[in-house]
């Protein structure tokens, strides 16, 4: 017979143990990805699958000396962080103003900000494509974060109002009632509150800059191609390919997979919603 | 402004205090428009500029291939659409897409993220790997899944059904629409692991004791205490995959090309086919539009269901 | 002094960089991810060296990718790209347009006679040559000699199908992972379409007859797809409906496939000891034939162009001139071996016996690339260019779309009648939009 506490133990234990094998299930396919990128393109077709074998920096090596790799990423993080810095921007105040000030029709804007989402790339791309050339904003980076900050802004403008309307109102109505004006208002008590939530929108945001991958590919050309562009330089030649663009997968997933890693805690803190009381 | 707070004592006062408010409700109207509309403006114009472009096409035949031929057609575009014969493939592959991606998103996202609220070792490694999926781009997730799991002949899967004896499944041929949900499903179960397990950590654990104490089994507390803390969440993921799910692309395109026969068509991908393989603006654009109209059906169900979690505060 | 040198040096510094950036002309090439592209890129240095005025930029995208990217800049006149590398099909489409530059003025040593006639022809309209070719590709019949030789079976050099599937029938060992043929059968107009509409070409069918109606539901189709669906389905890899060029290629190198129709550009590649472990086994062979051998295998030619809407056509010229010139093959030859050099191009890389030696698969695809004739690619007489494409603006949708039919009959989703017949419909309807049934 065991004792409460050793089934308890064993409770956990046998818990934590299916936590990590369904961990390592979904991981599974970045680790192959990651382990392919070593193979050389022979051993990455071979069947079945190899788990040992010779490790190469071959794929790398020849990466490295094709393209420009950093020429990309910094396209990367300048689109990426530009446009959530300038979505930040004009999605804070509209937040803010929506969930301390609501109105008959907030809840209608609201919507119908999320129904723009809806419009798919592809049916909009020959006129976004006449403007943009007419306007000179062609392979530009500001064309880029341009278009992302009209995409993900009503994202932004939803998670941050969900997120604000968590925040008691007699908190902000003390501060104005000590004379603060909105801006001050903003500044210094609604965006340290709810640190959590604007590193969260951040962080969605930028991720789905960094892998956005319909717009960067065609409004862009040589000056101000992404990481997504590099990509598609390395997927589906004739020939094998395999090892190749794993290597390159992996080289531009690395940067915003370590970023999200480290800030994992922030984002889990803010993605709640509020649903953390 | 401070006047407003103090005890009311003359009648004068007490006018003045009225029209103070009156007049700091007139000004936080304003201040509510001044905030909102550097957001509703810019979105207005993205939405209009293209929009009535879109519209303006939708009406006219315009082939990028034919310059010079451009002439009213009147609704010709969009019978040219919706007769088209993948349309209710496509609508019906939508509808099965987003469907089944949200349900197994929502299930699994509640039962991992119930399984990892409980303390065990490496706890947030386990965290951590189960996020990662959420970060990686769409193309190379679907290339990586389509090359090296689930080929028939030299992928993962196909080594562990041999290693089994069973005979390696060829997904693409036999389950394409399946192969897909399971390859989107990859990119976004994450999604809902990581919304959810955090909304588990602000679970009253007093609460489940209680329940607990009074002879309440596991299950009964997952029904009565932990789904219905979870609803608010749960909503919230519901509305940001609809909104990608719909237009899921990269991931058709990749794997399958939305065949075998239109097995995988999509909306989003029988539009591409008329605006970037045929370059007919004026279909694509029709198609655009149909597609908007039926997503905001769509989110407007959504909206009836899940929306009163979302914008009330409970 | 001291304070106002930096601002000087910064400022001459950049009078100094503006100064040189007048003088030099930057051609930006958009072009496909190919070995061979990927080779050119890399000479970049060598032009910068001959050309000190030029500077080039690159933009090497995935086929589809670029195709689409290509297209839109093209069409909206946007000036993105000073040389494109567009394959047979655009070309022509494109040259009607007046959207290319045509090609005169060529200097006597770039010797424009040395070109395949086939090859040039499908880079014309109405006699003006709109691209130069980089490299082409006919298809042609691999297949592993070892495996005949064990089976005491005897390749001709140019095969029927009906011997094809007689081979394939013989060779067809699934539980040792051994398939008696991989053939393309992912959808796409590029994909199975092309290898389709050649073994249509060889069983006597069109895609269109004079009056521009589809054929579908003729006996020559049925013949081609059953066939088609029976070989592939009975005696091919599992998963054959999601395998194109870059499937069948790993399946055939790590020894998966007896035999294996395709690009004559696959003949490097499957002699190449680095890629391949069946190097020393392959055999070649003409594309099959049936009926006919008209249109039996396909001509494709990557190429490159000038679009009208670039600002600096001389020197985008004077690149395309250097990179399809003989002196360029030469280069390749040195650098890379001789075997690497661009194939299908030139009627005198076939006359090098050097190259002749180096490249086991060169005798097959001259063959192949002579008796292809995008003209007259059919038996009975059809309005369109094109032997595994039809050069019209529409193809690309039309062939996409019965494509994924075709597909859907290989997997077993419909019958080759249904098949056939939504297909017919489907081409009748696009056809009529378009206003070619008037």
């Amino acid at each position: 017979m065991l004792t409460l506490k050793q089934t308890r133990q064993l409770r956990t234990f046998l818990l934590g143990s299916l936590a990590w094998i369904v961990a390592l299930l979904v991981f599974f396919p970045i680790f192959w990805m990651l382990l392919t990128s070593f193979k050389t393109e022979l051993d990455a077709f071979s069947s079945p699958p190899q788990l040992f074998f010779t490790p190469t920096f071959e794929n790398y090596i020849q990466v490295d000396s094709r393209s420009n790799y950093f020429h990309y990423a910094m396209n990367s993080v300048v689109v990426s962080f530009g446009a959530t810095f300038l979505g930040m921007l004009l999605a804070i105040p509209a937040a803010y103003s929506m969930a301390f000030f609501e109105t008959k029709r907030t809840k209608g804007t609201l919507l119908w900000m999320l129904s723009t989402k809806m419009l798919p790339p592809v049916g909009v791309l020959v006129p976004i494509y006449l403007i943009f050339k007419d306007v000179g904003l062609l392979d530009t980076r500001t064309g880029l974060i341009l278009i992302y900050t009209l995409i993900n802004l009503p994202i932004m403008v939803w998670m941050l109002y969900t997120y604000f309307k968590e925040i008691p109102k007699d908190i902000l109505e003390a501060a104005r009632l000590d004379g603060a004006t909105p801006m001050q208002e903003i500044l210094r008590v609604l965006l340290p509150i709810s640190k959590g939530g604007i590193a969260s929108t951040l962080l969605l945001s930028l991720i789905l800059c960094w892998n956005e991958a319909f717009w960067s590919l065609n409004l862009t050309a040589s000056s101000a191609a992404p990481l997504t562009a590099l990509v598609a330089s390395y997927s589906s030649p004739e020939g094998l390919f395999w090892a190749k663009l794993s290597a390159v997968s992996t080289l531009a997933c690395a940067p915003i997979l370590i970023f999200g890693w480290f800030s994992q805690k922030q984002l889990v803190r803010g993605l709640s919603f509020g649903a953390v009381k | 402004m401070n006047t407003s707070s103090l005890p009311v004592e003359h009648s004068a006062q007490a006018e003045e205090s009225s029209q103070s408010v009156q007049s700091q409700r007139r000004r936080k109207s304003k201040i509510s428009l001044a905030m909102v509309s550097p957001s509703v403006v810019v979105l207005l114009a993205w939405m209009i500029i293209p929009l009535s472009m879109t519209i303006y096409f939708s009406f006219i035949r315009y082939n990028l291939l034919y310059p010079g031929d451009e002439g009213f057609v009147g609704l010709e575009n969009y019978y040219y659409f919706m007769t088209d014969a993948g349309f209710t493939a496509g609508l019906t592959n939508t509808l099965w897409l987003v469907g089944s991606v949200l349900l197994i998103s929502v299930v699994l996202g509640v039962l991992i993220a119930i399984l990892v609220d409980n303390m065990f070792w490496g706890r947030g490694i386990v965290r951590v790997l189960l996020i990662s999926p959420f970060f990686i781009m769409p193309t190379v997730s679907a290339l990586v899944w389509k090359n090296l799991l689930l080929n028939p002949v030299s992928g993962v899967f196909a080594a562990i059904w041999n290693f089994f004896g069973a005979t390696p499944i060829d997904w693409f041929t036999h389950y394409p629409l399946g192969a897909i949900i399971m390859i989107v499903s990859w990119q976004w179960v994450p999604f809902a692991v990581l919304m959810l397990m955090t909304a588990m950590q602000s679970l009253d654990q007093e609460q489940k004791d209680a329940a607990r104490l009074d002879g309440a089994g596991p299950i009964a507390i997952f029904w009565h205490i932990t789904l219905p803390h979870l609803m608010r969440p749960i909503a919230v993921v519901v509305m940001i995959e609809t909104i990608f799910l719909l237009a899921i692309f990269a991931e058709i395109f990749t794997t399958t090309g939305g065949g075998p026969g239109y097995e995988t068509t999509n909306l989003a991908f029988l539009i591409y086919t008329q605006a970037l393989l045929e370059f007919d603006v004026g279909v694509a654009s029709a198609g655009g539009l149909i597609a908007v109209v039926i997503a905001n059906i769509a989110a407007f169900m959504l909206i009836r269901i899940v929306g009163k979690s979302l914008t009330e505060k409970h | 002094m001291k304070r106002s040198f930096v601002p000087t040096l910064l400022a001459a510094s950049i009078a100094f960089t503006t100064l040189q950036a007048q003088a030099m002309t930057t051609v930006t090439i958009g072009t496909v991810n190919n070995g061979d592209m990927i080779r050119m890129q890399e000479l970049t240095p060598v032009f910068e060296a001959a050309h000190p005025d030029i500077k080039l930029q690159w933009v090497v995208l995935e086929e589809n990718i670029l195709r689409q990217r290509l297209t839109t800049d093209i069409a909206t006149g946007s000036g993105q790209f000073d040389v494109m590398t567009i394959g047979s099909y655009e070309v022509p489409i494109w040259g009607k347009q007046n959207w290319l530059v045509s090609l005169e003025n060529l200097p006597d040593d770039y010797d424009v006679d040395d070109l395949f006639p086939s090859v040039r022809e499908g880079l014309s309209h109405e006699g003006a040559l709109y691209a130069l070719p980089f490299y082409a590709e006919s298809s042609m019949t691999y297949y592993r000699q070892d495996l005949f030789e064990e089976a005491g079976l005897n390749m001709p050099d140019r095969p029927t199908w009906h011997q094809i599937r007689d081979y394939a029938v013989a060779l067809h060992k699934p539980q040792q992972e051994q398939y008696g043929i991989c053939l393309r059968g992912k959808a796409g107009w590029g994909e199975n379409m092309a290898l389709i509409s050649t073994v249509a070409n060889a069983f006597g069918a069109r895609w269109f007859d004079e009056k521009w109606q589809a054929e579908f539901e003729g006996e020559e189709w049925t013949n081609a797809l059953s066939f088609y669906v029976d070989l592939l389905g009975n005696y091919g890899p599992p998963g054959a409906s999601s395998n194109g060029f870059n499937e069948n290629l790993a399946l055939f190198n790590s020894g998966k496939c007896a035999m294996w129709v395709d690009a004559t550009v696959a003949g490097s590649f499957v002699t190449d000891p680095s890629q391949s472990s069946v190097h020393e086994h392959i055999g070649f062979a003409l594309a099959p034939m049936q009926v006919t051998e008209q249109g039996a295998g396909w001509l494709w030619a990557w190429s490159l162009a000038i679009p009208v809407s670039s600002n600096v056509k001389e020197a985008a010229q004077t690149f395309i001139t250097w990179a399809t010139s003989k002196a360029y093959s030469d280069l390749v030859a040195e650098r890379y071996g001789i075997a690497n050099i661009p194939p299908g191009t030139r009627q005198s890389t076939y006359e090098n016996p050097a190259y002749l030696e180096a490249a086991s698969f060169a005798t097959t695809t001259l063959e192949s690339m002579n008796k292809a004739d995008p003209v007259n690619s059919t038996l009975k007489p059809s309005p369109y260019t094109g032997v595994q494409f039809v050069a019209i603006p529409e193809f690309q949708a039309i062939g996409t779309q019965v494509g994924r039919m075709f597909a859907g009959a290989l997997a077993g989703q419909s019958s080759v009648a249904a098949a056939l017949s939504s297909a017919q419909a489907a081409t009748q309807r696009s056809m009529a939009r378009a206003g070619y049934h008037k």
